[in-house]
């Protein structure tokens, strides 16, 4: 699937919750059945400092296609993660790189990316586009 | 907030403010405003007498000796910087100490840090106990006659623990030593005289005392003020200016360049009456009251840790589920229509003192209620089950 395509298909699953409790529990979900980053990875080089909460992020390319495991220390915020890895891994390092990533605001997460939200999302989604970028230059 | 009646419990990151200092600000703009300290027209007398009546105000409601003790600044942090900078470059040398403790707010660190590196004074730091306290014979064996100044939280931020600064001060005066009081959140919570508490140096902010933005208090005893150097220059804080030579205006105004925040001053005397008028006792009283019930209820919640628990506190409860990210507790929170901080609170060594990333913190002021203390902790016993 095209990462458009992934996306819309999150915004269609995101259409059937009722409200926020339900929305957020499936985050909560999603956040707890992450699979784990390698626990090498979970180092300074790796780590996005947010104030609130941690992020860690590694990328790896395998043939064409980048691969992204990450984590983070709050549960939400691996939610979301996960959601972004669902949109990122396994796509072209190009079409990372130029990705238009609606699918947070439609599906009302938007605060969740807010530079003063101070969560290291933000700034893991630069990272994701940075490494498509510098990887689809390779 | 988010659909829901909100419970605001952030109280100590910045209060709510009454009609009466809305009031008041719209009154001195539409009414009042000129430049003060100016003119000789009618109407810039009239700012000038609200501006330096918002001074007597202050003055009587912490018992300064003076007014010219009173100096006006942007708040806690700009007093602090204030007192860093010229009392630091006056009297600090190198191998000075400056005592500070455990749990200080990043405002009552950062601006000693930098003095220090200019003067080669070094930062001392009294430890803090298990249950969010500092030990008065430890405190007393950091005391030398290499400290120049102590410079503590009265009541903690994000513990809430009430520092026993009158002991503090005279342990502190019996070696000649100065201290500053970061007074930031207790002026708001209970009645503090500055000269029964013989404080040297005494800062806070109107903003978490139901007053403007922007707008703060430094007191400072006439003694030391007189011996320091202005802060700012500019206009306001002269008396004489020629290109060889300015002669300084005499206190408070040395301290004050610039225009000052007028409309500030005036908010912040409304919101000192609308104290007076309840009473800093029933205040205090009503607090305390409310952060029992408050306690006593998240205490019961399965896997609730508190971060705090001295016997002298004033109205913070800071905690932590078990299991369960500060941040994620705060989301859910914030969803139900609870307004609570979460993260460290801007006393990130304290938070490393106990091991922790942060807590979360709620936080009183007068007009909270139980119901809102009830919505908090149905909030985190609907939140911990989501999240565990
Ligand atoms: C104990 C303490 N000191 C200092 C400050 C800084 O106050 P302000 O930001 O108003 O300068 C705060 C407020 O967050 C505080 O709680």
């Amino acid at each position: 699937m095209t990462i458009n395509e992934i996306q819309d298909e999150i915004i269609e699953e995101f259409g059937f919750f009722e409200d926020w409790m339900e929305k957020y529990g499936y985050i909560i979900d999603l956040g707890k059945n992450l699979p784990l980053i390698d626990a090498q990875y979970k180092d300074e080089e790796h780590q996005i400092k947010g104030c609130q909460s941690q992020v860690w992020l590694q990328a790896d390319m395998e043939e064409d296609r980048v691969r992204f495991t990450a984590d983070s220390d709050a549960v939400i915020t691996k939610g979301i993660i996960a959601l972004l890895i669902r949109v990122f891994d396994n796509q072209k390092a190009a079409d990372i790189a130029h990705a238009d990533l609606y699918f947070i605001d439609k599906i009302g997460l938007k605060e969740h990316l807010s530079p003063t939200r101070s969560n290291g999302l933000l700034s893991m989604v630069k990272q994701m586009k940075y490494y498509g970028l510098a990887l689809s230059a390779r | 907030m988010n659909g829901k009646p909100m419970a605001f419990l952030d109280s100590a990151a910045s209060s709510q403010k009454p009609e009466q200092v809305l009031e008041a600000l719209d009154h001195y703009y539409r009414t009042q405003n000129a430049n003060v300290h100016r003119g000789v027209y009618a109407l810039s007398q009239i700012a000038t007498d609200a501006f330096e009546s918002s001074r007597r105000t202050v003055q009587q409601f912490i018992n300064a000796g003076s007014e010219r003790e009173v100096i006006f600044v942007r708040g806690t942090t700009e007093g602090i910087n204030l007192v860093a900078s010229s009392f630091g470059r006056t009297f600090f040398k190198a191998g000075s100490e400056i005592l500070i403790t455990g749990m200080e707010h990043h405002s009552n660190i950062v601006p000693w840090q930098l003095i220090a590196e200019q003067t080669g004074a070094v930062l001392k730091v009294v430890p803090v106990t298990d249950s969010g306290e500092i030990e008065l014979d430890v405190y007393a064996s950091m005391l030398s006659e290499k400290t120049a100044l102590v410079a503590a939280v009265h009541v903690s931020n994000a513990l809430g623990t009430v520092n026993p600064v009158e002991a503090m001060i005279r342990l502190a005066h019996e070696q000649d030593i100065p201290v500053l009081l970061d007074g930031a959140q207790a002026v708001p919570h209970m009645k503090v005289d500055v000269q029964a508490l013989d404080a040297d140096f005494y800062v806070f902010s109107a903003h978490k005392m139901l007053g403007p933005t922007g707008f703060g208090i430094l007191y400072g005893k006439e003694k030391w003020l007189d011996k320091m150097p202005p802060y700012h220059g500019g206009g306001e804080m002269i008396k004489e200016v020629t290109f060889e030579k300015t002669t300084f205006n005499e206190l408070p105004f040395k301290f004050e360049a610039g225009t000052p925040d007028i409309s500030g001053a005036v908010a912040m005397e409304a919101a000192i009456r609308y104290l007076e008028a309840i009473g800093m006792d029933q205040v205090m009283r009503r607090e305390q009251e409310l952060l029992e019930y408050g306690t006593e209820k998240l205490l019961a919640i399965d896997g609730i840790r508190m971060y705090g628990t001295a016997p002298h506190k004033a109205g913070v409860m800071s905690f932590l589920l078990e299991g369960v990210h500060p941040f994620d507790l705060g989301t859910l929170l914030d969803k139900m229509g609870i307004a609570v901080r979460t993260g460290h609170h801007c006393t990130q060594p304290l938070m490393a003192r106990f091991g922790i990333p942060g807590t979360v913190r709620a936080s009183l002021g007068i007009y909270n209620n139980e119901a809102d203390l009830d919505q908090l902790t149905e909030g985190v016993i609907r939140a911990a089950t989501m999240l565990r």
